[in-house]
């Protein structure tokens, strides 16, 4: 299993090489250039080339590249066009708000889901499933900023109980949190539901009843165990897509995470801090999935006995 | 469905005559077809229920009403007929979530396929193209590819579409390899039956389920991405109704006037609810095991 694990880290490289590719030749098709972004509009034609060749701008894209991967080995991933600090320093003033919202809404969402979810499928068509199946639907169906905008109408304009924007204290995640734990929490309620019942079924489950296993035995041990394999899938889909997707809750909330300071880098074609946000995220990403996957072989022994016999 | 007589026929008939049975003694899925059916007419019909220029044409003396007899849904802060903007909105968001998940499950569930069918290099080698894709943020390859296309329509449902491919290899090889790992494909592989025949004949079917229910649902998750994307200001721009670049417009007066951003929420919400509702019935009804 580590060698495994050893093997996936390599891996992570020329994936990550790739992504820096993929994201570098999106952002080089956008129009715009250095040169005119950093001296702005008043700046001669010849300033704005000379800015555009010290950057390098004007050399080919291959060789561009090449070069930020080398800067990047070295922990240096460049300067701000826009504001002109570097943007690791950008990137980490503002990596605490974003993970402190992903991580919150993370562990909010599966657990609420997953208690939820068992307990709809061991007491299928009851008033508790109906209501929570219910409510799930609408939550996972309703876009989550748009949520936000409702939770701030009733919340913090109304009840004035809560803070709408802003991200000093505690009080100010708990309604970014339940926005953002919205969907996610209500995808897992279905997925732990729709898997429980599932195995429920299985003639196992009949096996160990039929030999006299108390009930709760049987939801946790073999049920419940069977049942995690989508529910993981699921976990790792969704913490990937939070990751990014804070997104539109952060600007909902006026946060200033990782989100906002790409999606500002995006709209003012600010190419390192895009290029530098986006690689973060995505390693962050990377390993996540990595660790998806291990938890695949330790939930299902047919599939580590896949790996093990490579 | 299909008329056409001979004996094999007949049986195809009677198994989704069966489905469809099954669907519509489901309530609250029949509601979501019902639902869908009425947006979905209201997008080909736009025209008919109320003229495109009340949502496009600025008048600036009836701004910011509340609803009325005249504005159902009220005006925005331009005097445009929120109601209108609604109507004409559900045809672009509708477009870019169908468009977007047919191309997508497509060529997803291709590759898909085949990586769970044959696992080993193949399925190491579409899995590691598609967690390349799949480690960039999906928001952020959707936004920067917009970004880079240029803000309309057609690169909108592109970008959708190409920054989901993975998400589906992941759907539809999960379902498959839940199936390959079952004793009647083995027994089959025991018998000497050719690969085609086993995934045609045992895998597709066992495995089809999940993946209609969640294409049926990516429908719902589409639209309301192009929302959130819009939502940011980059997807298709005002003056064109669009549901989540009027909750961007309606953004900065929701706190004086909340229905600016009540009605084209409720809109996609909507949508999204009745495709996932009939995406659960489509579930239920395509598995009775789970039925008792």
């Amino acid at each position: 299993m580590s060698k495994y694990i050893i093997r996936r880290l390599l891996i992570l490289i020329p994936t990550l090489l790739a992504v820096i590719f993929i994201v570098y030749f999106i952002m080089d098709l956008t129009p715009g250039d250095p040169g005119t972004l950093i001296l702005g509009e008043q700046a001669t034609q010849e300033e704005i080339d000379a800015k555009n060749e010290e950057l390098g701008y004007n050399d080919p894209f291959l060789v561009r590249y090449v070069s930020y991967v080398g800067d990047l080995l070295h922990g240096d991933m460049g300067e701000s066009w826009q504001s002109g600090r570097s943007v690791m320093g950008e990137i980490l003033s503002r990596l605490p708000v974003t993970v402190t919202l992903a991580v919150g809404a993370i562990l909010l969402g599966t657990v609420v889901g997953i208690l939820v979810g068992i307990l709809s499928a061991v007491k299928q068509y009851s008033f508790l499933d109906f209501s929570a199946t219910a409510i799930a639907m609408a939550l996972a169906s309703f876009p989550g900023f748009w949520i936000g905008m409702m939770l701030i109408l009733l919340f913090s304009l109304y009840l004035g109980w809560l803070p709408s924007f802003g991200a000093g204290s505690f009080k100010h995640y708990i309604l970014p949190w339940v926005t953002t734990a919205c969907p996610f929490m209500a995808s897992q309620l279905r997925m732990t539901r729709t898997s429980m019942l599932e195995v429920i079924r299985m003639d196992y489950i009949r096996t160990a009843r039929a030999k006299g296993q108390t009930e709760s035995k049987i939801i946790l041990r073999h049920a419940l165990r069977n049942a995690l394999l989508p529910v993981v899938t699921i976990l790792g889909i969704n913490f990937g897509a939070l990751l990014g997707g804070t997104v539109t809750i952060e600007t909902v909330f006026t946060l200033p995470g990782v989100g906002t300071l790409i999606i500002e880098a995006i709209r003012s074609k600010d190419v390192p801090v895009v290029t530098g946000a986006t690689v973060m995220l995505a390693s962050f990403v990377a390993v996540l999935m990595l660790v998806v996957d291990v938890l695949y072989a330790y939930i299902d022994p047919r599939i580590k006995s896949r790996y093990m016999k490579k | 469905m299909n008329d056409k007589t001979g004996k094999i026929k007949i049986k195809k008939k009677s198994q989704a005559g069966d489905i469809w049975r099954r669907f519509l003694k489901n309530k609250t899925a029949v509601l979501g077809l019902v639902i869908f059916s009425i947006i979905m007419l209201t997008a080909i019909f736009a025209d008919l229920i109320i003229p495109y220029d009340k949502g496009i044409t600025q008048n600036i003396l009836e701004r910011l009403q509340g609803p009325s007899a005249a504005h159902w849904f009220g005006t925005d802060n331009f005097g445009r007929d929120i109601f209108t903007r609604v109507v004409h909105g559900s045809r672009n968001s509708l477009l870019v979530g169908i468009g977007a998940v047919a191309i997508g499950i497509t060529v997803g569930g291709l590759l898909g396929s085949v990586a769970g069918f044959y696992g080993g290099k193949i399925d190491s080698v579409i899995g590691r193209i598609m967690d390349t894709i799949m480690s960039i943020p999906l928001m952020l390859l959707v936004l920067s590819l917009v970004t880079a296309l240029g803000n309309s329509l057609i690169n909108v449902l592109l970008a959708m579409m190409i920054a989901n491919i993975p998400q589906y290899v992941r759907i539809v090889r999960a379902a498959i390899l839940s199936v390959v790992g079952q004793d009647y494909i083995e027994a089959a592989r025991a018998c000497g039956t050719s690969d085609f025949a086993i995934i045609v004949k045992h895998v597709i079917p066992n495995a089809v389920g999940p993946i209609i229910v969640q294409a049926t649902m990516a429908v719902g998750t589409m639209i309301l991405n192009a929302a959130g994307i819009s939502f940011l200001g980059m997807g298709i721009q005002p003056p064109t109704p669009e549901w989540g670049s009027m909750l961007n417009e309606g953004k900065q007066f929701m706190t004086m006037y909340p229905y600016i951003v009540v009605f084209p929420g409720i809109a996609i919400g909507l949508t999204a609810l009745a495709l996932n509702l009939m995406g659960d019935g489509l579930r239920d009804a395509l598995d009775p095991k789970l039925k008792d």
